[in-house]
């Protein structure tokens, strides 16, 4: 049967790794653009600038403090959630009473900046960040060499969308974020405080994409461009999930990076648009994405 | 004669005074002042090979100059391109139709290159390019008043390619960014492998400005060539390069041909990654007093964020320095004038000695062949490179003849 499509099994395989390597980024960004929209209905267009600063929270931490790969891991997504909850504290809240295009429009301006003036001082190469010691390397599957950096983000990225969602959707804690995004007065009433629900919850958005930045500075270049350069794919991932569904945006982004892998094999020239023409369809067929609910 | 007609008179007069006295003045320098446009990626993948430190070289060489030319004013002016051909034209335009621009400098990014020449060339003005690097700038599509300055596909090709043919790299796989300037740095390097006995055994294109290239490089792998060509540049480069090194590829015997580095990507990628890599170049800081002082004034900059300047930086200093020149021994800042000027002038500074252009608009320069340096061989900041050869001239780059440029006879 491959040898009709043209292509032995071997490399096919070794590109769906790879395309699922490549979906666990999308995954846990993606995760972290769903749960603000889909709970706090603020579109974050500063979510790909709050992943570079990951990335460049990491690299200060090694050249300035000389603390490693696994100390930034930590560090560094409290350190991109407080950022997030300042901007939060200070700009968005003054913004959940009208329409939705001011968060965009705000949180796109804020992006601008950011990359803006990491731009200015650092270039647009990027610096180095060195794949830690304990995870460099790699093993020789037979169709494919596959670098243990990579597996772990893969199993890492697997750990943090499952407990994410698990918080979100089975915990006390996450039922009564959701409760507190549909009826917000309700839930105030019964006592609890929404408003610092919001603000921890966009803190926890914006750590999921510090830790993906963190994740992602061994292998691509900590380069103040890099979050432009996904934000657009992975808002794309989050619309064709299901803009509030945290378990469509997981499952459709090891899917797209799945697809995105097939298409590199078969026209890699498409390897950009086949998302969006992905996007465009569902859209389509069924506009509010393949596992969200119309509000 | 009574009142009203002396009125007349002198309107008339005043009338044929001012439709000739313009002429006049466009006899020197249009406009009383020599407008420079620097046209650069200011904020994408090559904004460090060029942007606001092409804008800082070019300000740097008018400095030199005196600030002056033929007692007018220069001024220098810069815009973003943002890698789209389209975008770049129509500032192109809008710089020459409306604000008086002269010169267009720079343009990196092939592809934008080509629709600038093709308006510079229709409405008569000079075109410096430093940055762009397909070969066809000085084959199909040249123009006469096109000059191309520093490096190009094909002296990048047949520099690496053919070196690395000589050290056995016999069979290729190209890593090729899709669009006008990978596909024809391909092109050249492939001619020039199969040129020097070496075979190509595929290419896959990818998107200009990825990210990933973990499929790409898989496929190399696959492929088994002993060479895989990186038909790409600036960030494209530096994550081919640092993820081939990830994936085990020049550990497991392939060697990767980076046919468009600079010393910025090598700096971005690191020197333990990065060594042993083989590259063409027009200009390196370290190579001579020359070039280390014209490094020194360059980094003094902000916009050189501490890294000496690219060739790219070097080539639009001295493509100025010389237009310049020209416009001051012909007299005047008109287009065809001034390139006449420019050919008959040898072209002296610290990238060459007695460079010449030619009538596709090549500029003929010795090039270098460069290796970059293990860390333990670096002594001092940015000590990366190691000269390995000069290149003469002639060998560097294609035979007028066969360019298929129309203003060869």
């Amino acid at each position: 049967m491959f040898d009709l499509i043209g292509i032995p099994p071997q490399a096919l395989f070794g590109q769906l790794l790879l395309g699922l390597i490549n979906g666990a980024f999308y995954a846990m960004l993606s995760l972290g653009l769903a749960v603000i929209f889909g709970l706090l209905n603020v579109i974050n267009f500063t979510h790909g600038a709050q992943y570079m600063l990951g990335a460049f929270g990491a690299w200060a931490l090694l050249s300035y403090a000389g603390l490693g790969y696994w100390w930034a891991l930590i560090v560094t997504p409290f350190a991109v959630g407080a950022v997030g909850m300042v901007l939060e504290r200070l700009f968005l809240r003054r913004l959940y009473n009208i329409d939705h295009l001011y968060g965009l429009l705000l949180t796109f301006g804020i992006a601008t900046i950011l990359e803006g003036v990491f731009r200015q001082r650092f270039g647009s190469s990027g610096l180095p960040y060195p794949i830690p010691d304990s995870l460099s390397g790699g093993h020789n599957l037979g169709f494919m060499f596959l670098p243990n950096y990579r597996a772990w983000v893969v199993v890492a990225s697997l750990g943090v969308c499952l407990g994410t969602w698990f918080l979100i959707e089975r915990t006390r804690l996450g039922s009564y974020l959701r409760a507190a995004t549909e009826n917000p007065k309700l839930v105030q009433a019964f006592g609890i405080n929404v408003p610092r629900m919001i603000l921890l919850t966009y803190g926890f958005g914006v750590g999921l994409a510090g830790l993906a930045g963190v994740m992602a500075a061994p292998i691509y270049q900590v380069s103040p461009l890099m979050g432009s350069n996904l934000i657009v794919v992975v808002f794309a991932v989050v619309v064709i999930g299901g803009m509030g569904s945290i378990l469509g945006s997981i499952l459709t982004g090891f899917g797209l990076g799945i697809v995105e892998g097939f298409t590199k094999v078969f026209y890699p020239e498409a390897s950009n648009t086949v998302i969006f023409v992905i996007m465009a369809i569902v859209l389509l067929i069924k506009p509010a994405g393949l596992f969200g609910q119309t509000r | 004669m009574n009142a009203k007609t002396l009125k007349l008179l002198a309107v008339a007069a005043l009338g044929f005074g001012l439709t000739f006295a313009p002429q006049a003045a466009r006899a020197q320098i249009s406009g009383n002042v020599v407008k420079l446009g620097v046209l650069t990626d200011q904020s994408g993948l090559y904004a460090d090979n060029t942007g606001p430190g092409s804008v800082r070289a070019a300000k740097m060489a008018v400095d030199d100059f005196g600030g002056r030319v033929l007692g007018k004013p220069i001024e220098v002016l810069s815009a973003d391109h943002q890698n789209q051909a389209d975008v770049g034209a129509g500032i192109a335009r809008r710089w020459i139709d409306e604000e008086g621009v002269d010169t267009i400098v720079d343009v990196p990014t092939s592809s934008v290159a080509l629709a600038v020449q093709g308006i510079t060339r229709e409405k008569n003005r000079v075109f410096l390019m430093s940055g762009p690097a397909t070969s066809d700038l000085t084959g199909k599509a040249c123009s006469p008043l096109g000059i191309h300055w520093t490096y190009d596909t094909y002296a990048l090709a047949h520099g690496t390619g053919g070196a690395l043919v000589k050290q056995g790299g016999d069979t290729w796989f190209f890593l090729t960014a899709d669009y006008a300037f990978g596909l024809a740095l391909e092109r050249d390097t492939a001619e020039a492998v199969k040129a020097a006995g070496g075979k190509v055994l595929g290419a896959v294109r990818h998107p200009l400005n990825t990210s990933d290239f973990s499929s790409f490089l898989l496929q190399a792998q696959a492929s088994k060539a002993k060479v895989i060509g990186l038909a790409n540049a600036g960030g494209d480069s530096i994550n081919s390069i640092k993820q081939a090194a990830e994936f085990g590829i020049v550990a497991g015997g392939q060697k990767l041909a980076g046919l468009l580095v600079q010393l910025s990507d090598v700096h971005a990628v690191g020197l333990k990654t990065a060594q042993g890599l083989t590259v063409t170049s027009a200009y390196y800081w370290d190579m001579n007093d020359g070039t280390r002082a014209f490094a020194k004034r360059f980094m003094a900059f902000p916009e050189s964020k501490g890294i000496p300047p690219s060739f790219v930086h070097a080539g639009v200093y001295t493509e100025v320095m010389h237009y310049l020149k020209a416009i001051q021994a012909a007299g005047t800042d008109e287009a065809t004038a001034v390139v006449k000027k420019m050919r008959e002038i040898p072209i002296n500074d610290f990238m060459v000695k007695n460079g010449s252009i030619r009538i596709d608009g090549r500029v003929m320069r010795d090039m270098y062949l460069l290796q970059v340096k293990s860390p333990d061989e670096s002594k001092y900041p940015f000590d990366y490179f190691k000269i390995l050869a000069t290149i003469p001239r002639d060998e560097a780059f294609r035979p007028m003849k066969d360019g298929g440029c129309p203003l060869v006879k």
